[in-house]
Formats: C-alpha cells, sequence, structure tokens
C-alpha cells in the first residue's frame, strides 16, 4: 500500500482538489479507494468530467476504464455539469401509485425539457430518484435539495418556476 | 468503560431527563423533517425556556411512526401524540402542559394503529435522542455487548441467536445464527462484518428509520456478532440517498469510540471492534450480497456465483459476516432477554417481529412493527385503517421489485416467509404498498419490470435481456396492443428469466409478473387489441 502522494498535480489549481486528496490519502491511494475518491469528487464539483477521472485513475493506478467503468455503473455520478437549480422527482412505488409519473411528464412538458437533462438555458435539470423513502409524503420530490412533500401538477410547476425567478433575480 | 460506567452514565442520563417536569420529543427523522419539523423543535426549544430552566425538556428523536400525519411531537408524562404540529403550534402547546392537551392537534393513540404494534427493533424509536449515546444508553443501550463480552463464550451467542428462530430481514430469510456459526467455523485470522443498509426496494424505508432513530443499537449488533464470529472489522454500506442515516451513523461511531465501546479492549476484554461507513452509489443491484461486497472494494457492482458464499470468501477473499441492518438491530434484545423470549413471539418458522413501511392508497402511512404471523388484512384496515377516499381495495404489494402483489380473496394470510412465497410473493425488506380499485395490476406490473430493467447490472444474459423484453410486451399492453401469442410468450420468459438469473435480482424480476398473471388475468386479456371490446367484465 502507497502511501505518499500521487507523482502528477491535479487537473487544476482548485482548493477543492485538496478535497480529493485528503480523501485518497486517507485510504492510502490504494486502489479500493477508489468509490469513495469518486464519491468526494462528485460531492465537490458536482459532476465528473474527464480530467478528474484521468487524475483519480492515475493517483489510484486504476485503469482508466475501470475508473470509467465505475463511474458510469453508479447513478450518484453525473459525467455532466447539472443545471442551476435541479427538481428531482420520485417514482418509488407509493409515489407512483399516487401519480408521479404524471407529475414528472407535466414537469417535463412545461419546462420543455427531457427527464435526465438540463434546459437549454441551463437553468433546470430534471431528474428522476428511485425511491427518496418519503413514501408518507407522496408524491414526493427533491427541490434543489430539499424535500418537497404532497407534490400537485400545478404546485410543483409553480414552485420551480419560482426558484428559478427568484434565482435569476 | 465497564459495567460500573455504563450503568453511571445510565443513571445520570435518566436523572437528567427526569429534572424536567414534561418532555416534549420532536421527531426528527426524515420524514417529519421534510414537512418542517426542524422549525417545531426550535420553537418549542424557545418557549419551553421562557417558562423556566427545568418545565419542560424538548427532545429530537426517531420516527413515531404515523408519517404520513407529521410532524409528530409526543408530550410525556401526559402521554399525548400532536400531529401536524406547526411551529406557530409552540406556545399552545407549553402553555397546555399539565393541563388539558390541545384536542385539535391530537392524535388518538388509542387507535389500532398504535395498540396492534409490538416494538423490538424500534423499541427506542421516537423516544431516544439518537445523536446521543447517553440517551441509547440510558434505555439499555450496550447492555447486551457488555454481557455478551464478559459473561458468554462466541459459541452460547450463536447457540442463542439459534434458539431465538432469528432469521435474515433483508428479504431472504435465511436462519441468522446458521450463518453466524458458518462464518465462526470458517478458519481465518481475519473477518469481516458487513451491515447491509443498501435499502433499494422503492417504497421502502424501514433500514433508513433504524439507522436515523437508533444508530447505536446497529453498531451494538454488529459488535456481537463481530464477536460470535470472530471478526475485528465491520462496515456498514449505507445508500448515499439517505445522509441524514449516514451522519448519524457516523456520529455514533464516533461516540462509541469516544466512550470505548468500539476501538480496542472493549469492556476491557481483549476483543476489538472498529467500524466503518460505506456510501452506496445508487446501484440496486448492491443490495445483493456479492455486489455489495464488490462495491466496498472499490468496484463495479456486479455480483458473482455462490458458492463459494461471503460467509467463507467475502470481502477481499475473508470470511465475511453479511447482514442486514433491521438483522443487526434484533441481536441486542435477543441477547439481553434471551432466545427463548424472541421465539416465543411470531408463528411457524419465522419469530420475532418485522417492520413494514405502510404507503400508498391507504389512511395511516408509516412505520409499523407486527409480530409474524398477523394477517394481512389486519394490518391493513386495523393498523392501516382502511383505503381512503371511499375506495374498495384491490391489491398490496410486498416486497419491491422482488414481491408480488396479493388480492383480497387472500388477504387472510398470516405474514410470514413461507405463506407470502406460496402466494408468489415474498416478505422481501418491508415495503407494503396498497393499491385500490383505480390502480392498474398491468401498469403496476410494468412499472416493476421497468425498474428491474434498468437496474440489471448487465453481468448475465437471462436478466439483462429477458428484462428489457419482457418490459416490451408490458408495454404492449399496457398500450391496450398485447395478443395471445404476447401472453405465451411473457409466461415462458418469467420462467427463463427466474431460473438462469445469476443472482436475486434476476431471479426474482418476474414475481410482480408472476403474481399479477396468477390473480389479475383478466386484465392482460382485457388489453388485448384483438379482443379489447368483448372481453369487457366477461373474465375474472
Amino acid at each position: 500500500m502507497r502511501t505518499q502522494a500521487p507523482p502528477i498535480d491535479p487537473p487544476s489549481d482548485d482548493k477543492r482538489w485538496r478535497i480529493i486528496n485528503a480523501a485518497m490519502r486517507r485510504h492510502g491511494y490504494a486502489p479500493r479507494a477508489l468509490i469513495e475518491t469518486l464519491n468526494s469528487v462528485q460531492q465537490a464539483f458536482g459532476y465528473l468530467d474527464e480530467a478528474s477521472l484521468r487524475y483519480v485513475s492515475s493517483a489510484l493506478h486504476v485503469p482508466l476504464s475501470k475508473t470509467y467503468g465505475v463511474a458510469t455503473f453508479y447513478h450518484f455520478y453525473t459525467l455532466k455539469p447539472s443545471g442551476k437549480h435541479t427538481c428531482v422527482v420520485c417514482l418509488g412505488t407509493a409515489c407512483y401509485i399516487k401519480g408521479s409519473d404524471q407529475i414528472l411528464r407535466a414537469l417535463s412538458e412545461h419546462f420543455d425539457v427531457a427527464v435526465g437533462q438540463t434546459t437549454a438555458d441551463n437553468a433546470l435539470s430534471l431528474m428522476t430518484a428511485r425511491c427518496i423513502g418519503s413514501c408518507g409524503l407522496a408524491p414526493a420530490g427533491v427541490i434543489d435539495n430539499v424535500v418537497a412533500p404532497r407534490l400537485t401538477e400545478d404546485g410543483v410547476i409553480a414552485k420551480v418556476e419560482e426558484i428559478i425567478t427568484d434565482g435569476h433575480g | 468503560m465497564d459495567m460500573d460506567e455504563l450503568t453511571n452514565i445510565a443513571q445520570q442520563e435518566q436523572a437528567k431527563e427526569a429534572q424536567y417536569v414534561h418532555r416534549a420529543r420532536v421527531c426528527t427523522a426524515t420524514g417529519c423533517l421534510s414537512i418542517g419539523s426542524e422549525a417545531v423543535k426550535e420553537a418549542l426549544e424557545q418557549h419551553a425556556t421562557a417558562k423556566g430552566k427545568q418545565h419542560c425538556l424538548v427532545m429530537g428523536v426517531g420516527c413515531m411512526g404515523l408519517c404520513g400525519a407529521g410532524p409528530l411531537v409526543s408530550i410525556d408524562p401526559a402521554n399525548v401524540l400532536y400531529q401536524q404540529v406547526t411551529a406557530d403550534d409552540a406556545t399552545a402547546i407549553i402553555d397546555s402542559l399539565g393541563d388539558e392537551p390541545i384536542e385539535r392537534l391530537r392524535c388518538d393513540t388509542s387507535a389500532p394503529f398504535f395498540t396492534r404494534q409490538l416494538k423490538i427493533v424500534n423499541e427506542n424509536s421516537g423516544i431516544i435522542d439518537p445523536e446521543h449515546i447517553e440517551s441509547y444508553i440510558a434505555h439499555d443501550g450496550y447492555s447486551a455487548l457488555a454481557k455478551a463480552l464478559t459473561e458468554l463464550s462466541p459459541n452460547d451467542l450463536i447457540h442463542e441467536i439459534t434458539t431465538s428462530g432469528l432469521r435474515g430481514r433483508g428479504g431472504a430469510g435465511y436462519p441468522t445464527g446458521l450463518k453466524w456459526s458458518t462464518v465462526a467455523k470458517t478458519p481465518n485470522a481475519t473477518k469481516y462484518v458487513v451491515c447491509n443498509g443498501d435499502e433499494g426496494d422503492p417504497g421502502a424505508f424501514m433500514d433508513r428509520n433504524v439507522m436515523e432513530s437508533d444508530p447505536h443499537r446497529v453498531l451494538e449488533g454488529m459488535a456481537i456478532g463481530a464477536y460470535a464470529v470472530g471478526a475485528s472489522y465491520g462496515y456498514v454500506y449505507v445508500r448515499a440517498e439517505y445522509p441524514l442515516a449516514v451522519e448519524r451513523i457516523n456520529k455514533a461511531i464516533r461516540q462509541a469510540e469516544k466512550n470505548k465501546l468500539l476501538g480496542k479492549n472493549i469492556f476491557g476484554t481483549p476483543f476489538s471492534f472498529d467500524v466503518e461507513v460505506r456510501l452506496g452509489a445508487g446501484a440496486f443491484v448492491c443490495g445483493e450480497e456479492t455486489a455489495l461486497m464488490a462495491s466496498i472494494e472499490g468496484k463495479r457492482g456486479t455480483p458473482h456465483p455462490r458458492p463459494p458464499y461471503p460467509a467463507e470468501s467475502g470481502l477481499w477473499g475473508y470470511p465475511t459476516l453479511i447482514n442486514n441492518v433491521e438483522t443487526f438491530a434484533n441481536i441486542a434484545p435477543i441477547i439481553r432477554k434471551g432466545g427463548d423470549w424472541f421465539a416465543g413471539i411470531g408463528v411457524g418458522r419465522s419469530r420475532g417481529t418485522k417492520v413494514f413501511a405502510l404507503s400508498g392508497k391507504i389512511n395511516n402511512i408509516g412505520l409499523i412493527e407486527v409480530p409474524m404471523g398477523i394477517s394481512l388484512h389486519d394490518i391493513i384496515y386495523e393498523i392501516g385503517g382502511g383505503i381512503p377516499d371511499g375506495r374498495t381495495f384491490k391489491a398490496v404489494q410486498t416486497g419491491g421489485p422482488s414481491g408480488g402483489c396479493i388480492p383480497s380473496e387472500h388477504l387472510d394470510v398470516p405474514v410470514d416467509y413461507e405463506s407470502l412465497k406460496a402466494l408468489s410473493s415474498v416478505m422481501g425488506s418491508g415495503g407494503m404498498i396498497v393499491m385500490d380499485d383505480t390502480s392498474s395490476m398491468v401498469d403496476v406490473a410494468r412499472f416493476f419490470m421497468e425498474f428491474c430493467m434498468s437496474e440489471s447490472c448487465g453481468k448475465c444474459i437471462p436478466c439483462r435481456v429477458g428484462t428489457v423484453q419482457m418490459h416490451h410486451i408490458l408495454t404492449k399492453f399496457s398500450e391496450y396492443h398485447g395478443a395471445q401469442a404476447d401472453l405465451d410468450l411473457l409466461e415462458r420468459l418469467c420462467d427463463m428469466v427466474k431460473y438462469t438469473s445469476l443472482c436475486g435480482l434476476g431471479q426474482s424480476a418476474p414475481n410482480a409478473v408472476v403474481s399479477t398473471l396468477r390473480f389479475f388475468r383478466d386484465e392482460y386479456e382485457a388489453r388485448m387489441s384483438d379482443t379489447m371490446s368483448e372481453m369487457e367484465g366477461t373474465h375474472g
């Protein structure tokens, strides 16, 4: 197990790389630290770009193909930055039974954005979740990291409109 | 830390709580937090302080069960439960202490929802403060670990767990005692304990609740397991989608380390045990034990064939004990009260209790813990309070994507592993979703197949390709374009995927289709394009 710093420099002098280096150091730069490291990149930068995948690969001595494999296997990772705001609609069974698919469709139509994509003006990413575990509040969603309970089509559209306007204002 | 110190901490904490005339407990688990319980707690604290120092202790506690009626606040010793509390109600609640309760906010705790439950796993949930180890210790916390380490041998422990009849609560129901003894018998100096907190079934939040409401209980169960099998390192694998659970488990680990309840020479014995949290990065298949371990090792979470079982060759090739959160949560009470006590609850080969997350088209939405063997009817109509909006019950879905839909004619079935299996469903991890007459069973089957299709890891062909083909056929029925040939093919595919897939995900993926075809075949037939017009109401 290697414990020294990686032989290469981070892709940029962004201070957030220190968090990523700390995560790798904690695990002795062992290949097994791959997921923990990618978690820290995802959390610090919000997505994994090619430069970060290359950097993590060489620092942990993991083939780039494996790193890419892991990065694309898990839903938690995104390879593209998300929009300024995010709206996640839960598609868990309890929410589905209470019509979350219609809410998702309404959002997609109203904001003219495909599910899993970001609007052309980069204002909103429309995502889905398998189950956020807030089944008691179904249908539920997560708007900018805050759980939004008992969604209705009109209510959630108004709410998202509001955060977009406020965010730009 | 020794037994005396543990008792000391417990007494001090009990004395601290007893100083106050009243205690207000506010739910600070995810459900209530997301509808504003933090603001309720702050407001209560503010008004309580204004009333004088030892008037009312405001505590943040775990889930009280009735998530659909949150935020919940319970008042002790008056034994009053308030529902849908807002910060504006805080003054009135504090002012009413020692006087008549506020009827407008009151939740009837004599209702079957509360009286028909039996709490073992959730005995502390909603009572203790999950962020303070002292609160857990004051409720017998870590006394089972002390007893295990100082009075019992690993063999005694395994015997006790075997006597209890406890079976894996992750869904498959493998006897826990047998699993423990297999790991214990495997000769190896290095062994691991893994707690599976990758609760991926949609509609299931039992494990999240335990980790958020009583995290030390999980650590204590793991430590006892580690002592029994001879391990000294453990991992808690938690979904990244559960940030609060991750935070509370991490906090619990630090507190336990500080109090020398984790680490070296616990209770002055040679036994040492450390625990680390690993985050799941969002892949349903990682709930499967071999996939979960691949994920801990930093790889893609793809399963591998068993044998070898994790008990012989698990994490990095070492013998590994892997149990679900709820299984570990049952360990401490079993050691405290004895295996015979636990075996006295339940029916047949299903002993103890099971926690279910009750949701969907039902009046009382939330978490319940019931003795094994209770009927589905009692869960839905008594505890659950029946179907809202004057609709009628159609089916209850148990076991998430691995489970099936049970119709009304089978509601008398007792909830145990074998009876549910006989109905093409499974006990599963504990999701229980109720559907009324507005739900289309074909659409439900398609919903679960879409889930399995996108969560298939792609390693084995039957699951990777079979789920896509079944989803395609189900979509045809969903759009009223089905044909008899599709129905035949669908049934053949169910068999093929079930019997030839590598892991549990594929093997159980057809369950939703099998059970809906068995009990609601008429709905499929009504959606065939060639017979649509004359089928209406003629089959059933």
